[in-house]
């Protein structure tokens, strides 16, 4: 049994970098990742701003060593789960008892899609290659695959809080040793399936988004893959560990499928959660790197809740989606290498583009990149679809 | 710490949410794609809401609502769901109107609709259920990973009563496509003849499957949830052999404490070689039962396994339908459920007897 679980590294594709050190790089010289589409094909590449990655997917293959006619979802997480793994040290993964736990909204869906419009055709159209791995649970498998994990594989769709409810379900093999290590975290890749939904929702920024800013108009997508390495105490006493995974919450606000209920009930739920998990008070936490997608919808429930566990002494808080878009399902697992690192290294990272102070709340997001904090527990928020609210807390070693 | 399945519910090719004896009424077919029997979802859902609900949260809803109903409880404290495919008809409806109208013109509906925790989002928001709410989505391993994660909280204590349920739908698309790979026969079969099939290919099935589960044992429990156990891509039988005895070992048992085997056997003559090696190496003489000549081949086939397999603990007797092989044992202990999912997803699930 492991008492404590560990965070033994991390590594991050995104928008704004293709691993995690030029994304730390883009917070530093202050440049969000959001342009005109690029890469994915759509009638609306005009219309929506995008973080996506800036790579094709040959470019992509060739970093994550797999065949470019694979599901891009499956190229971003292979790049950013070895970075994860080789930042650990660990070294020779066929050496423990390994899980792949890994959150994804779209699976091979960029693939399915280019299928469909030859399928529609003619039911014997389209090629089966493109449909073969549609499943999320098959972008895992690929992964796993060329890690050479095979002790234990989940994958986790929970909307925007799958990456981390990854981390979650992770914490708990590590503590009941079924497992000494996970790969915990999320990827998805930018779908037209993924555009066209949220556009049917009304909630896409034709601009660059503004997260908790006053006048904010709607989200902006984003894609990559984030996970972190976790590590029982008996490897971690092996290693440099970054920080521990000390608590986490999970929480459904049971408002409606897609919309936060106007108090952030789920949100503060989840938040308290895993605060009574770690053993905290609300003041001990430096700093939230908040799930922040600049709809009105969500910011003002997530700020009212925070308010409501807060007040009157508010953590430092800001939405790193101001710089990645809002990468759904690898969300949870991008934002977790973040806050494991601003933890670690005392960051907070700046939130883009914010003017004016929201209403509701009296408290307002950082906007400059900065280090040497001394943080001894940051938070990490993710709130989804199905009214799936999740957050997590990562503490000093 | 032992964990008690204290209600289940089913909604099936069989006639599995009305109650009475297992297999009471058979359902028989000779197709090769099962649909549901749709129990009156009016029972659980007002009827402005069935309308807009697609076929596999409605299954959902009512098998949740049957599991919770027969453990006697209103609410639990977490809701954990397995799926391989997800909302298919909600993501077929989005994607095919997204093509066909150029990315114009589409409305929302299908779109959220179509995430694949729609189901355990929904029963949480049907049930005004605020606590921990997961969804896993990992092909054959969906229900089995559910289950863990059930196993683990009850473990340390954050819930008492947690709802955990299998799930997935076919649509025309999804049978359409998943036909074209040749995983079914091509000529219908009688579902009583299936198993003894001489060719590859099995039949199509759907369903929703919940267990109520507890650390607390419920006035009608009859049945623990041991243990459960995957297996990624072995090499060999003999993996799987030695995953086996090593899962009975740390269960405290041996294969001669297996009143009874359950297996995923689906008829494909070249897939069920692997349930035949199995049961020669180490349970030889042990009756065999199965289950997916009831409701069909499909990812989360084992939460209906699972269903039945707690079925015939409770009732301590096996219906002819159900026995493959040898038969019904006098006395039903402790269950084995052994599945394997396209020769790559290995699944172990004990049930043991509890008076």
């Amino acid at each position: 049994m492991s008492e404590k679980v560990w965070i033994a590294g991390g590594g991050v594709i995104s928008g704004i970098g293709l691993n995690l050190q030029s994304c730390l790089q883009s917070f530093r010289d202050n440049k969000p990742g959001m342009t005109a589409m690029q890469y994915l094909s759509s009638v609306h590449r005009a219309t929506f701003p995008v973080a996506e990655v800036k790579a094709d997917n040959a470019t992509l293959a060739d970093l994550a060593r797999m065949p470019e006619d694979i599901s891009r979802t499956a190229l971003l997480s292979m790049i950013a789960a070895r970075e994860a793994w080789e930042s650990s040290g660990l070294g020779d993964i066929s050496q423990y008892r390994v899980a792949f736990v890994s959150g994804n909204t779209v699976g091979g869906m960029d693939k399915t899609e280019d299928f469909f419009t030859e399928y529609l055709k003619n039911p014997s159209g389209g090629r089966l290659r493109q449909v073969v791995h549609h499943e999320c649970g098959s972008i895992t498998e690929l992964v796993a695959d060329m890690l050479g994990v095979r002790h234990h594989l989940a994958t986790i769709s929970t909307a925007c809080s799958s990456g981390a409810n990854a981390l979650m379900y992770g914490s708990r093999l590590i503590k009941s040793n079924q497992v000494d290590v996970v790969i915990a975290g999320g990827t998805d890749a930018l779908t037209r399936f993924t555009l066209n939904g949220f556009n049917t929702l009304m909630i896409l920024d034709q601009q660059a988004c503004r997260p908790f800013d006053e006048t904010r108009t709607g989200l902006n997508l984003g894609e990559g893959a984030g996970y972190v390495v976790m590590v029982s105490d008996s490897l971690a006493a092996q290693i440099q560990p970054w920080c521990r995974l000390s608590g986490f919450g999970n929480a459904n606000d049971a408002y409606h499928q897609t919309a936060s209920s106007p108090d952030g009930t789920g949100n503060y739920l989840a938040m308290k959660a895993a605060l009574d998990r770690s053993g905290l008070q609300p003041q001990q936490i430096g700093y939230i790197n908040l799930h922040g997608t600049g709809t009105q919808n969500n910011d003002v429930a997530e700020g009212l809740a925070i308010d409501k566990l807060f007040a009157p002494s508010f953590p430092l808080v800001s939405s790193t989606k101001s710089f990645t878009g809002h990468t759904l399902g690898a969300s949870g697992g991008i934002e977790a290498v973040f806050s494991a690192l601003s933890v670690k290294e005392g960051i907070v990272y700046p939130n883009a583009r914010f003017m004016h102070q929201m209403k509701e709340i009296p408290f307002a997001p950082e906007t400059q990149f900065s280090t040497g904090h001394n943080f001894q527990h940051v938070m990490s928020n993710s709130f989804g679809f199905g009214g799936n609210c999740s957050s997590l807390i990562f503490s000093k070693a | 710490m032992n964990i008690y399945i204290n209600g289940t519910g089913c909604v099936s090719p069989q006639l599995t949410a009305q109650g009475g004896p297992l297999l009471g009424t058979l359902k028989e077919y000779e197709q090769v794609r099962l649909a549901v029997v749709d129990p009156d979802y009016k029972q659980w859902i007002d009827l402005k809401q069935i309308r807009r609900m697609s076929r596999i949260v409605k299954m959902g809803v009512a098998a949740a609502n049957l599991s919770l109903e027969s453990a006697g409880l209103s609410t639990p404290d977490a809701i954990i769901t397995g799926t391989a495919y997800g909302c298919l008809d909600d993501t077929g409806v989005f994607l095919t109107k997204m093509v066909n109208q150029q990315e114009e013109m589409l409305t929302p509906t299908a779109f959220i609709q179509s995430t694949h925790n729609t189901v355990a989002g929904q029963i949480a928001l049907l049930l005004q259920c605020h606590g921990y709410n997961n969804t896993f989505v990992h092909r054959g391993f969906s229900f089995e990973n559910a289950l863990v994660d059930a196993i683990l909280i009850l473990g340390e204590g954050s819930a008492e009563n947690i709802l955990v349920g299998g799930m997935d739908e076919i649509t025309n698309h999804s049978h359409q496509i998943l036909s074209r790979f040749g995983i079914y026969k091509k000529a219908p079969v009688k579902t009583m003849d299936l198993l003894n099939s001489p060719e590859p290919g099995t039949i199509a099935g759907e369903g929703a499957a919940f267990l109520t589960l507890s650390n607390t044992k419920g006035p009608g429990c009859t049945t623990m949830l041991t243990g459960v156990s995957t297996l990624y891509k072995p090499l060999w039988e003999g993996e799987v052999i030695g995953h086996i005895v090593k899962f009975l070992e740390s269960n405290n048992c041996t294969p001669e404490d297996i009143d009874l085997l359950v297996t995923g056997r689906n008829g494909d003559i070249d897939q069920d070689e692997m349930y035949e090696e199995v049961a020669a190496a180490l349970f030889p003489d042990h009756p065999e039962a199965c289950f997916k000549h009831l409701c069909g081949e499909y990812p989360t086939a084992t939460a209906f396994g699972t269903w039945m397999a707690n079925a015939l603990i409770a009732e301590q007797t096996v219906p002819e339908a159900a026995m493959f092989y040898g038969n019904p044992p006098e006395k039903i202990n402790k269950i084995l459920l052994y599945n394997h999912h396209q020769g790559t997803h290995h699944s172990f699930i004990l049930l043991s007897h509890v008076e």
